[in-house]
């Protein structure tokens, strides 16, 4: 349960970025990869809890999920691999260098222009 | 109302990752190897520690550790029997430990007097995984009390680990142990770390450990292993 902690991290990294204190956030759109041991419910319900009485009160929480990606050296391909058994699925090799999966990225932030500076454009 | 998109393309942790490289730094400065130990509770971490630290110390390794729990300093009270230096650090609520929790925990310590920093992060299969102490080598460990199938149900931590050690092997054929079972669901997942059996009670595995932790970093390898064919 550390989607307390990751929710209070992407409301402060977004905080950070705002042009101005003020100006009211309304979508926060994350990519989470199967590998980040995240669980996207859990980490909705925290985001809830953490944007209490921040300029994120009222944006939408949008989770991506991206799959666990390998580069498999036996067949140099990338495949997609389950996360119980990282074999690629094309030539059954074991294969322990992945490439893809281990995401926990904040993608981008819609904000609401009219408040920008606290001028509409 | 207008809206606007600003591309972030941040990581979640960011802060926790700069922190991090920067102890990865002042470690390799100080020539001090660091391990981050993740498990479940109870698979034993706190006794294999201690044991770890007393050889240590036997070998004139100069050993120091810090060690997380939520509550209680009890464990740290168990690991300064080995005589080395330890600092418990109480999280509260907190699941796992973050960088800068290391950095103000190491504030006073040498670390250009210390070999080896062994940090016991919470129990906890999960949350620990995602965050990054600086350490160089993270060892996850799997008791011969829990299911064979471990790796397979928290395939991040095993996948992630640099170093598995498998506990309590004193007690494996009480506890019907399938080792077989129990290696294939750590290559699924993991097909390149070493595996290290120990036991706490009988010291079988710790001066391997040991040695291991202390060994030349894989990623640094000196300049005649780079020249061999």
């Amino acid at each position: 349960m550390h989607e307390l902690s990751v929710a209070h991290a992407v409301v402060s990294t977004v905080v950070d970025a705002l042009p101005t204190p003020d100006t009211r956030v309304l979508q926060v759109r994350l990519r989470i990869g199967e590998l980040s041991g995240l669980v996207p419910q859990a980490l909705e319900f925290a985001y809830d809890v953490a944007a209490q009485g921040t300029p994120l009160e009222d944006a939408v929480l949008v989770i991506e999920r991206s799959p666990i990606v390998i580069d498999c050296p036996s067949c140099g391909e990338q495949q997609i691999a389950s996360a119980q058994d990282f074999r690629c699925p094309s030539c059954q090799q074991p294969c322990g260098n992945v490439v893809g999966g281990k995401e926990m990225e904040i993608v981008d932030i819609t904000l609401d222009d009219v408040l920008v500076g606290g001028v509409a454009r | 109302m207008t809206t606007r998109i600003v591309d972030l393309r941040k990581g979640v942790l960011e802060k926790n990752d700069l922190l991090a490289q920067s102890l990865r730094a002042q470690f390799v400065r100080a020539n001090t190897r660091v391990s981050n130990w993740v498990s479940s509770p109870g698979s034993g971490k706190t006794a294999l520690l201690e044991a770890l630290l007393t050889a240590a110390l036997a070998q004139s390794v100069s050993a120091a550790a810090l060690v997380g729990d939520c509550a209680t300093d009890n464990d740290a009270k168990r690991l300064e029997r080995s005589g080395a230096p330890v600092r418990q650090i109480v999280t509260e609520s907190m699941c796992h430990l973050e960088a800068d929790m290391i950095a103000s925990y190491l504030d006073g310590w040498d670390l250009d007097t210390i070999d080896l920093l062994v940090i016991e992060n919470v129990g906890n299969l999960v949350c620990p995984t995602a965050y990054d102490l600086g350490e160089d080598t993270r060892v996850a460990l799997l008791s011969v009390t829990e299911g064979e199938d471990k790796p397979a149900k928290y395939p991040q931590l095993f996948h992630s680990a640099d170093v598995v050690v498998i506990t309590k092997t004193d007690i494996a054929t009480a506890v019907e142990w399938d080792r077989l079972a129990a290696m294939a669901a750590i290559r699924a997942v993991n097909p390149t770390a070493p595996i290290i059996e120990t036991s706490s009670r009988t010291g079988d595995g710790v001066l391997e450990l040991l040695h291991m932790l202390l060994a030349p970093m894989p990623s640094n390898p000196s300049p005649q292993l780079q020249e061999a064919p």
